[in-house]
């Protein structure tokens, strides 16, 4: 049986300092926040706030200064990732491009989209969306049908993308599209592209979530170009490219800190002395979040050295997104209030919010039930 | 893991896989001490790994003795090696000699309270304490008591007690003490770096090592008999509830190894406080459902007594109560965050 790599990940001293730099940058630029507001956490969706962490130097903070990085650590940028969310500061304008897609150009893309794409990005001014999904293709990724044909000078793209969070509001998205039709083989003939939302032959429609709010969107397309130059990586490479992607999407704090603002309002809401039942509940997701955070920050040193934590990523996910999909139910049981969306105190939308959002946290990214595969595969189970 | 302790970890799994037999166990059910056993893990240093040589240990760090202590809950020792360690360091830290032999330590229930009174040049020791580990079969216990002069920490010697023998779950002995007028062997005040609460926060401390070693067990059985054990024609392992199941036992594995590391390592840093409560939080919360899904996916043979699942697991439902179980630490802790305040709460766990 393979056993698991979790490791006590220590910070580094720099860490230390870039946390302390971070919190007070979050202190100036979110200070009279609500918690309704600061409840989204990396849902908030807010350019000016990420052109402002963007100028400070906390985008892109372990690239390559030459792109408009920083060459931090691993552990620098992770200190930056979870006091931001903690903080329920508005991250999803330049969340993507900061975990996933600037990561995959520095990885696989040319050196012209890197000098095009990486220092904008770095400055908070790109927001990406993520173009995997499809209507017939979620969990089964490798099945879907969007078709880009080679043409002169570039493909010709037909099909439908689904879920694409952010699609309305980002500039551009990574999409994965067929690129060859391999009979029985649905890994290969796969690639992926950079392409410019705002391109002819793509009409973007909005999906109204449960809770009546407008994230992610049907994106069509109709012979919409894609100029060769935006191919990512080699024509057929897609899936082990995605794949790549997808370990750094699994990876972070982003994953067991979704619902730390019910927490924190929990605890004002019992106030200093709790009684004992609330001090039980308390103290119990305590000891949860210390826990995810040292496993979470375990996968982080990995990283750092150049490891492969894929596994673990998926035992923190899986563990994380549990973790943070019961904090709802706990508050429940434990307050019996009612959870409320506009009306209430801060507290009961606070709870409101994220008893709605919840179901999502264990589909996005990859559902649990993906995860505990790859988890069973690394038990050496199949 | 560094060296040494690769090293460690590798010592005790040959031991104990060579000496640890289920016929070893039951021996030891029926009330047998396994002597040998205890005499070869003195011999190795794994008694001691974190007392100071000059006070006839290893002169480890508590890491050290995580590695121990996990091996012994993979293993099921049935010896108060954790006991022993404890004892160890609460005498040790009070300036007090260690004496050879295995130790224990009482109280270890909230409610029981021991006293120290001088008598002459010396110290005699009253009161009651339930479930000691080991109670009768240690050679010493250690006691943590109330005296005129504040909190002691006094060493007696076996038989200085009026004893009940009982057991917990797993058949290990957990004895109630009853002390009148006994003279104890040595006392001092306890040693200015413990804590207050330091007996049951070490014996916290050392469950959950032991119930992260457990749970590594019930992890590498349960793949093991899966992938051997078929039914409609295929191993078990292929089907995907069980593949899951497995899954979420690995994640809790996962998280209680962490948490333990994490709350010796804050040990050996010197204030363990709140990742102690956080570990026999996380370890004894994982230790309930480990048990359970290692249960199910092993069916009837698992529940037999023949099978030496259960070896664990009996172990785990009675370690999770013992030195506070969950709920005990979750309530200290929970009133510690809530008077910190809520904005505390982030500050308070990223300085840890
Ligand atoms: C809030 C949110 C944001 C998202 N944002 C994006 C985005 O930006 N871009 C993007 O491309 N996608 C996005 N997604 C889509 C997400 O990746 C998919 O929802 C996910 O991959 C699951 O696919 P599905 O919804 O089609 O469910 P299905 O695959 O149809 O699965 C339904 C259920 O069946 C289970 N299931 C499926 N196959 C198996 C199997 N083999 N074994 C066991 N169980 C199985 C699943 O686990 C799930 O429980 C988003 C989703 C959400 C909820």
């Amino acid at each position: 049986m393979a056993t698991f790599n979790f490791q006590l990940g220590k910070l580094p001293p720099e860490a230390q300092k870039v946390r302390a730099e971070i919190r007070d940058f979050l202190a100036r630029t979110l200070g009279g926040t609500s918690a309704t507001k600061r409840a989204l956490s990396w849902g908030g969706f807010d350019r000016d706030f990420s052109r402002r962490l963007g100028e400070a130097g906390f985008i892109g903070m372990t690239w390559p200064k030459k792109y408009g990085g920083h060459e931090r650590s691993a552990l620098e940028r992770y200190v930056v990732l979870e006091e931001t969310l903690a903080a329920g500061a508005p991250t999803s304008a330049h969340w993507v491009a900061d975990r996933q897609s600037g990561p995959l150009l520095l990885r696989f893309g040319t050196e012209e989209q890197r000098q095009r794409f990486l220092p904008r990005i770095t400055k908070g001014e790109l927001a990406f969306a993520i173009g995997m999904s499809e209507p017939d293709s979620g969990s089964d990724l490798a099945s879907i049908r969007t078709r880009a044909e080679r043409v002169e000078g570039g493909y010709r793209v037909n099909g439908t993308k689904i879920w694409t969070s952010n699609a309305h509001i980002s500039d551009y998205a990574i999409a994965l599209f067929r690129t060859k039709v391999v009979p029985d083989k649905k890994h290969e003939g796969l690639s992926q592209f950079l392409v410019d939302l705002k391109s002819e032959g793509i009409g973007i429609r909005p999906i109204i979530d449960l809770a009546g709010g407008h994230d992610f969107n049907e994106v069509h397309f109709q012979n919409a170009f894609v100029p060769d130059d935006m191919l990512v990586g080699k024509d057929g490479d897609g899936w082990k490219q995605v794949t790549t992607e997808l370990a750094f999407e699994r990876s972070g704090p982003e994953r067991y800190l979704s619902s730390i603002r019910l927490i924190i309002e929990l605890i004002r809401e019992v106030g200093a002395e709790p009684g004992e039942r609330a001090a039980v509940v308390i103290g119990r997701l305590t000891a949860h979040m210390a826990t995810l955070r040292q496993m979470s920050l375990s996968v982080a040193g990995m990283l750092q050295a150049g490891q492969n934590p894929n596994l673990e990523a998926a035992v923190v996910k899986d563990v994380g997104t549990s973790f943070e999909q019961e904090i709802p139910e706990v508050v429940h049981a434990l307050l019996g209030v009612e959870p409320r969306l506009g009306s209430g105190s801060q507290f009961e939308r606070v709870f409101g919010y994220l008893v709605e959002h919840a179901p999502s946290f264990s589909l996005r990214g990859g559902t649990r039930e993906v995860l505990r595969g790859i988890i069973a595969r690394g038990l050496g189970l199949r | 893991m560094n060296d040494t302790r690769t090293l460690l970890a590798d010592t005790c799994a040959r031991l104990f896989t060579d000496q640890v037999t289920p016929a070893l166990i039951e021996s030891a059910e029926k009330g047998a001490w396994p002597a040998a056993l205890w005499q070869m893990l003195e011999e190795n240093g794994l008694t001691l790994p974190q007392i100071p040589e000059s006070r006839g240990g290893a002169g480890g760090a508590w890491g050290d003795a995580q590695v121990v202590l996990a091996a012994c809950g993979r293993f099921a020792v049935p010896l108060p090696v954790a006991e022993t360690m404890i004892g160890a360091w609460l005498l040790s830290e009070s300036g007090l000699d260690v004496p050879l032999g295995p130790l224990t330590v009482a109280p270890v229930r909230p409610a029981d309270r021991l006293s120290l009174t001088r008598a002459g040049a010396g110290w005699v020791l009253d009161g009651v304490a339930g479930r000691v580990p080991w109670g009768a079969a240690a050679g010493h216990v250690v006691v943590a008591a109330d005296s005129d002069d504040g909190p002691m920490i006094g060493l007696v010697a076996r038989g200085s007690a009026k004893c009940e023998p009982d057991v917990n779950l797993a058949l290990e002995p957990r004895d109630t003490l009853g002390w009148s007028g006994a003279p104890v062997v040595t006392a001092a005040l306890v040693g200015a770096g413990l804590p207050t609460d330091a007996l049951r926060s070490a014996g916290a401390l050392a469950r959950s090592a032991q119930m992260a070693g457990g749970l590594e067990f019930l992890l590498s059985q349960s793949v093991k008999y899966v992938t051997e054990r078929v039914q409609f024609g295929r191993p078990l392992a292929s089907f995907q509830v069980i593949q899951h199941q497995l899954a979420l036992l690995a994640g809790h594995t996962a998280a209680a190894g962490m948490a333990a590391q994490r709350a010796f390592a804050a040990m050996d840093e010197g204030d363990a406080g709140f990742e102690i409560a956080c570990a026999k939080i996380r370890t004894g919360e994982a230790s309930g459902l480990g048990a359970g899904i290692a249960h199910q996916c092993h069916g009837a043979i698992g529940f037999t007594y023949e099978h030496s699942l259960h070896f664990v697991t009996r172990r785990l439902w009675s370690w999770r109560a013992e030195f506070g179980a969950e709920v005990y630490w979750a309530a200290l802790l929970g009133r510690e965050v809530a008077a910190r305040g809520a904005d505390a709460l982030w500050p308070y766990l990223t300085s840890r």
